[in-house]
């Protein structure tokens, strides 16, 4: 199983590798010569090569990948093409933001969403099963800007509570305060999560529920809570962690259109920006740091499954 | 080659858990009779392509007319000559919403075909080959299909600009990775299926096996993923356009109308500019989910619990 996992997060980290590769010169393919973009059409050739060198855009891309590597390791990402400012600056005020909302949306939606499942699960074909795999099979399906204006409408308009855009600093604001400043937009998230997490759990508690031991508990007569609870969750916790970490994964775009679409400043407007200004420093910075998340995240779910699963661990 | 050769080579660990999911449990009968839900769906989604093809001439305005041009009319709330009210540029949400049905259900079918062309042929392309090839093939996939998709486009669209033909190529090659590993998984399972093996001995070249063994016995599954993979386009062509990096304006479609019109939701009069477009897109997509998780369930499969 070591070796297993060991492989797995080699692979992991090949991935991490490719990716950046991506990032790098799929963005590299950008028209127009950066320095040319930062200094403006009245420069100098001079002053463009000098800033290029500067830049080390005379570089072979080789080495130009290399260096940019090495620096995103230390954790420096470059300075911002569309304004100078260093990267690190621009997300050091915006990051709070988006792990805030992410990390409570986590912190609300998964639980609840799980609990939702696995009592689904536990009365299949019942009215209450029936009802929720129907709404979920409709939210799955609707885009997070859909779930946003149902909520902007029932809470902004009908109840008059809350703004439909997200104003204000956070400034100083407690955590009840941040909570209710960022009510919308987790909300918003937390449906667009609940929506899979339902499902997939619902299923992995009932693929558990179908093997042969659990149908022994049952012929022996054991109560159906019980059952539940003592043997079939103790085996269904790998899939549900499998579950959780995808669908965390599945959060990054979420985060992206929810910040667009309640306007407050995070990650997410930033590489929005960076690709309407062509900054392609802060998009290979930012799109480094997302995917990071994503691929982390993947990694998380697979070596759950694995370890969950005792045919993986130990193969014939 | 034996069967225990064509295992032994590389699976990605996740492929184990889903393996055997995709065949359908029975064989499917060979007429599908909708219910309730079914036909739900399939009267939405009509409507929908109905609107997409004629939307452009039954529409009451052109795409940037103005309804009221000599009056001041920002998120007008609906009234005769603009049954859905104005939006942010005054101009007619009913038309818009018509002229953007086309473009917005266009483009996604469009991508979805080409995800499929390009996923099925390397897909069972790679199953049939050598298990090197097919590793190597494999092994990029994975690469891609590990990136958040909404990332990749964001990228491409930060190198070349958005239009049409660059959204619909963008989305083809990004959602084809997925289609890639069905294909594969269905083409390597099929392959050690005895009427398969049965067929090699016989001594039927490699086109044959492809479309008279396998292809008939991959439809159906691929047939479902492929109402899936629609819905997932839909939403990545529309969130893309949300996030204004997808269809330009003047050009409407629905995604945009949803970006242009967020003004509504804390200003204007009226909020129908966001919804419609957004309820458009909802409505198209859950219709899509409904027929396919009906055919699923009548065809005894289980793509309905991947969703």
């Amino acid at each position: 199983m070591t070796i297993l996992i060991l492989k797995r997060l080699g692979i992991g980290l090949v991935t991490v590798l490719a990716v950046s590769l991506i990032i790098f010169f799929g963005t590299k393919i950008l028209p127009g010569d950066a320095a040319q973009i930062r200094l403006g059409q009245s420069a100098t050739p001079e002053n463009v090569a000098a800033f290029r060198a500067r830049l080390g855009l005379d570089q072979p891309y080789i080495i130009q990948y290399l260096t940019w590597l090495k620096n995103f390791m230390q954790g420096d990402l470059g300075t911002s093409l569309a304004s100078d400012v260093p990267i690190t600056d621009l997300i050091a005020d915006r990051y709070k933001n988006t792990v805030f909302v992410s990390a409570l949306t986590a912190a609300i939606g998964v639980p609840i969403s799980l609990a939702l499942g696995i009592m689904a699960a536990m009365y299949p074909g019942t009215v209450y099963d029936r009802t929720l795999t129907l709404v979920s099979v409709s939210l799955v399906a609707a885009p997070e800007f859909f779930t946003a204006t149902l909520l902007v409408l029932l809470f902004v308009f009908v109840l008059g509570i809350g703004n439909a855009i997200v104003v204000g600093s956070t400034e100083g604001k407690g955590l009840f305060e941040l909570i209710a400043h960022f009510a919308l937009p987790i909300t918003t998230l937390c449906f667009v999560i609940a929506s899979q997490l339902i499902r997939m759990s619902r299923a992995a508690v009932l693929n558990v529920m179908s093997s042969p031991y659990i149908e022994m508990a049952i012929l022996k007569g054991v109560p159906r809570k019980r059952i539940i609870f003592r043997h079939a969750l103790l085996n269904a916790i790998g899939p549900i962690v499998n579950v959780v970490a995808l669908n965390l994964a599945y959060l990054v775009t979420g985060v992206i259109v929810v910040e667009v679409y309640f306007g407050y400043n995070g990650l997410a407007t930033l590489i929005v920006q960076g690709v309407q200004t062509r900054d392609y420093i802060l998009i290979q910075g930012l799109g480094m740091i997302f995917c990071l998340t994503y691929v982390i995240l993947m990694l998380i779910a697979d070596i759950a499954a694995y370890a969950s699963n005792a045919r993986l661990r130990h193969p014939k | 080659m034996s069967n225990a050769q064509q295992n032994d080579h590389y699976v990605a660990p996740y492929d184990a858990g889903v393996s055997f999911d995709e065949l359908p449990d029975s064989a499917p009968s060979s007429r599908y009779s909708p219910s309730w839900t079914g036909w739900l769906g399939i009267s939405v989604v009509s409507f929908w392509v109905f609107i997409a093809i004629l939307g452009p001439y039954i529409a009451p305005l052109g795409e940037n007319d103005l309804p009221f041009p000599d009056d001041y009319s920002e998120f007008q709330m609906p009234r005769p000559g603009a049954w859905l009210g104005t939006d942010e540029s005054d101009r007619d949400v009913l038309s818009r919403l018509m002229f953007g049905a086309g473009r917005t259900i266009g483009i996604s079918f469009a991508a979805t075909l080409l995800a499929y062309f390009i996923g099925v042929v390397m897909g069972i392309g790679a199953a049939i080959s050598t298990p090197r090839v097919d590793m190597i093939v494999s092994r990029i996939n994975d690469a891609f299909l590990s990136l958040p998709t909404i990332m990749l486009g964001l990228v491409v669209v930060a190198a070349v600009g958005s239009s049409i033909p660059v959204l619909i190529v963008t989305a083809g090659v990004i959602y084809a990775t997925v289609v890639f590993r069905l294909a594969r998984a269905l083409g390597q399972e099929i392959m050690v299926m005895d009427f398969v093996e049965a067929a090699r001995v016989r001594g039927e070249g490699r086109w044959w096996i492809i479309t008279r063994e396998i292809w008939p016995n991959a439809a159906m599954p691929l047939m479902t993923d492929f109402g899936l993979r629609l819905i997932y386009v839909i939403l990545f062509i529309s969130s893309l356009s949300f996030l204004g990096l997808g269809v330009q304006p003047p050009q409407a479609d629905w995604g945009s109308m949803v970006r242009e019109n967020l003004g509504a939701l804390s200003y204007g009069a009226s909020v129908i500019p966001v919804l419609a477009p957004a309820l458009a897109i909802a409505t198209l997509t859950v219709g899509i989910n409904l027929i396919v998780d009906d055919i699923s369930a009548h065809s005894g499969g289980k793509l309905s619990k991947r969703l």
